[in-house]
């Protein structure tokens, strides 16, 4: 086991003070990391463990949703069919569209193309606000048809259905009351995974400019790589709630 | 203490100086502070901050105990009195304990014992000095603003539906403080995995990089969860929304779980940096390699596996399942094995050593037999039948106070002044020292010992009133608590006097093995003017005599 961890650490004194020289080369490299590799490792590392992190964080809010999606079934199954597949389905695409201009704007920095850096990091920012632009009509249909929890929160919908035009089972009014948790848990966790969007739409723009300074075109690309894993990170996440917001429960023809 | 009886190895105090340059003297002014990137320099702003607010949280467990030298509720009114147990628990735990040792001591020592210049990422880590500071804010502005009276448990739906004070202000403090804790977590854990010098290996490095890697870990898996269940009180609070309110649909057992999810945890957070100080302090005062190193240090990260496995055992009276508790309390009783595998490695490191009696190792002797009445009467709450007997009574209090008074903050203080001569360059009074520890040791078992025979005569936690046959006892607790208050300040007089009287302590004072004691004191800004190739592990005593021997050869 001993040797498996020194292994990580090949440079001997020899090599840690030839890397004191090379250090000069990179304004980058920071100062109290021996080697670039090393730099380059430890952000990595660190990514990883902040990713890890953040899935613990939404890790709460799932495990709320599946508890209560097992109290109130019926609730949940009536309000997540007043979610819109198609919509849900075209952002699900249009995120992973921008997942895939991010990994190339990875692979453009790791070949040292600063033109198409620039290019991929903005088109990974227009296709996330496309998918928060989608989510804001969503949103604002919520609103219209007065699902957003709270005060103006209406459950009439779920107690007669057929008034407004719906096949679905009309709830008793109690039942009825529990597709606020529904909608409370729908708000929560899209609209956290929409806030890490916000963020990571605003380091997009402080990385392209970035970039667009050449910043990323002589070999440092850690930020980019550790900002790449962030940005897959968002995406897995909104994989997650796709099927488990929209799509559980739902049958061809319903 | 004549020298024979001391390992105190001063250099000549006629002649020696502080180095020209160290940390301490590398930039001048307050912004040179407040900018700074050196682990060594935010360890210092971070143990001024934890000062500060662990005196402050001690003013109000000064109010609780004169409120309860009566049985009548006469000093203050009951939800005053709500509100200073509440605060004390939320500024001790969230705002002491659990940065203490990881962010003062980790801080300072972690990149020093394991070779490096910094931590992995410098900003990172001012910037969790900055977070810790603002969640701090918000809990003054809850305090001042009026206080909260939720307990530091946030407890629902008492803290979403019934109450009326400042349970937001208060939830987005700790919200943010969560996150520093996070940031001091992945640091450490990036910089014991990837900066390590050429040759330290695992398990060369000294047991207080091992305990804070298994308290960091915990940091890192556990505050996440917390966070958000804040973010679900404060918006069931705002929004109004049934996520943990039962009249709403919500469910307050969720709340438990997540609660305690992380909060359990949090304990072996607050615990384990401090055993990774006695495990130093232990093996220097009695000049012997730790009795079992390996098993010390899989001990810590044992004890933090098992540490997310217990949570339920807070909650056997809330309504979980019979068989979810049977086995809640099984893994409970094994999170004591670890616990005692830690224990007996230092008894047997003790044995046939060559102790002596610094203050340091005082306050170590003091961890020990405190936090294994602790640890002892944890087991004890952990089987089902005595905790519905025991819980919510005042055996809880003494319990936790056991493990985190008498064991975290004696650790603490051991490391504060075992690492002192390190961090200042100048050396305690040890005489005062001395008496500080043996105060804060009587001070402590006269305040949490009657408590335990109050919780088992029946006496409830979180009441200001009582029946008048529980006086007796409370006074004694009263009493104990201005003895361990006197112990409390008087460090902080003959620490702030040392700072500019104190001897100078040279760099290795104590004749310990590790790596930060090999460097000036107090060290440069980048700890080590060339990378150290390390050749023998953190407790290799022959190793230093060796070296010792060949220092007096080359000088003479």
């Amino acid at each position: 086991m001993d040797n498996a961890i020194v292994a990580t650490h090949p440079h001997t004194h020899e090599t840690a003070v030839a890397a004191e020289h090379e250090h000069v080369v990179l304004p980058q490299h920071r100062h109290h990391f021996e080697t670039k590799e090393q730099q380059r490792e430890a952000a990595t590392f660190g990514m990883w463990l902040f990713l890890l992190t953040e899935i613990m964080f939404f890790g709460g809010l799932f495990f709320a949703y599946l508890l209560y999606r097992n109290w109130y079934h019926d609730a949940f199954v009536v309000s997540s069919n007043q979610l819109s597949i198609p919509l849900g389905a075209a952002n699900t695409a249009i995120l992973i569209t921008s997942g895939f201009f991010m990994a190339l704007g990875v692979w453009a920095a790791e070949v040292q193309k600063k033109g198409l850096l620039v290019l991929f990091l903005v088109l990974t920012t227009f296709f996330g606000v496309a998918f928060l632009g989608i989510k804001a009509v969503e949103y604002h249909e919520k609103w219209e048809k007065h699902h957003i929890p709270g005060a103006h929160f209406d459950v009439s919908q779920f107690i007669n259905p057929q008034a407004y035009g719906l096949k679905e089972k009309p709830l008793a009014p109690d039942m009825a009351q529990k597709t606020q948790v529904f909608f409370f848990l729908y708000f929560a966790m899209t609209g956290m995974h929409a806030f890490h969007m916000v963020l990571g739409i605003g380091l997009l723009f402080w990385l392209t400019w970035r970039a667009n300074r050449g910043e990323f075109s002589s070999g440092y690309v850690a930020p980019i790589e550790n900002f790449g894993l962030y940005w897959h990170f968002v995406d897995i996440v909104w994989l997650f709630l796709f099927p488990l917001l929209y799509l559980i429960n739902r049958h061809p023809g319903y | 203490m004549s020298a024979t009886h001391t390992i105190v190895n001063l250099p000549d105090q006629r002649t020696a100086t502080i180095p020209k340059r160290n940390y301490l003297n590398n930039e001048d002014g307050l912004l040179s502070w407040l900018f700074t990137g050196d682990h060594k320099r935010i360890a210092i702003l971070y143990l001024i901050s934890i000062t500060f607010f662990f005196f402050i949280g001690g003013a109000f467990a000064g109010l609780i105990r004169l409120e309860l030298l009566t049985p009548q509720p006469d000093l203050v009114a009951s939800d005053t009195y709500n509100k200073f147990f509440s605060m004390h628990g939320i500024i001790m735990v969230f705002l002491f304990l659990v940065p203490s040792v990881p962010a003062t001591l980790g801080n300072f020592l972690i990149p020093i014992m394991v070779g490096a210049k910094d931590l992995a990422f410098p900003k990172v880590n001012l910037l969790s000095w900055y977070l810790y500071w603002i969640g701090g804010l918000f809990t003054m502005a809850a305090l001042v603003l009026g206080g909260v009276d939720t307990g530091w448990t946030f407890t629902t739906p008492l803290s979403t539906h019934y109450l009326n004070t400042h349970v937001v202000t208060a939830a987005t403090g700790v919200f943010i403080i969560g996150f520093s804790s996070i940031f001091t977590g992945l640091n450490f854990i990036v910089t014991i995995h990837r900066m390590r010098a050429p040759g330290m290996t695992w398990f060369r490095m000294p047991l207080f990089c091992w305990s804070n890697y298994a308290a960091s870990i915990l940091m890192v898996l556990g505050t996440p969860v917390l966070a958000i269940t804040l973010v679900l009180v404060a918006l069931e609070r705002l929004v109004g929304i049934g996520v943990f309110d039962p009249t709403k649909g919500g469910d307050p057992l969720l709340f438990q779980h997540l609660f305690w999810f992380y909060s359990h945890p949090a304990v072996y957070i607050m615990i384990l940096p401090g055993m990774g100080v006695i495990s130093e302090v232990i093996s220097t005062f009695s000049r012997k390699r730790v009795f079992g190193y390996t098993a010390v240090a899989f001990s810590s990260v044992a004890i933090a596996l098992f540490g997310f496995f217990v949570w339920a055992h807070h909650m056997f009276i809330m309504g979980v399942s019979n068989y979810s508790a049977l086995v809640f309390s099984l893994l409970t009783m094994l999170v004591a094995v670890p616990s005692a595998i830690k224990i007996f490695n230092w008894a047997f490191t003790l044995q046939k050593g060559s102790i002596t009696f610094e203050t340091p190792m005082l306050y170590a002797f003091g961890f020990l037999g405190l936090f294994t009445i602790g640890g002892m009467t944890g087991v004890f709450l952990g089987a089902l039948g005595m905790d519905i007997h025991l819980t919510e009574t005042y055996f809880i209090v003494a319990h936790f106070h056991f493990v985190m008074v008498g064991g975290m903050l004696m650790a603490f203080l051991a490391g504060i002044h075992f690492w002192w001569p390190k961090m200042t360059g100048r050396m305690y009074p040890e005489s005062l020292s001395k008496l500080a520890a043996v105060t804060t040791f009587i001070g402590f078992n006269l305040t949490f010992l009657p408590q335990f025979i109050l919780g088992y005569l029946g006496m409830p936690r979180r009441y200001h009133a009582y029946p008048p046959e529980f006086q007796v006892l409370n006074v004694l607790s009263t009493a104990g608590a201005t003895v361990l208050g006197v112990g409390y300040m008087l460090p902080l007089l003959y620490l702030g006097w040392s700072l500019k009287y104190g001897a100078i302590a040279g760099n290795n004072p104590w004749q310990a093995t590790g790596l930060e004691w090999q460097i000036q004191s107090p060290p440069l800004t980048e700890n080590f003017i060339e990378t150290p190739v390390v050749d023998h592990e953190a407790y290799d005593y022959e190793w230093l005599a060796h070296k010792t021997a060949q220092e007096v050869t080359t000088v003479g």
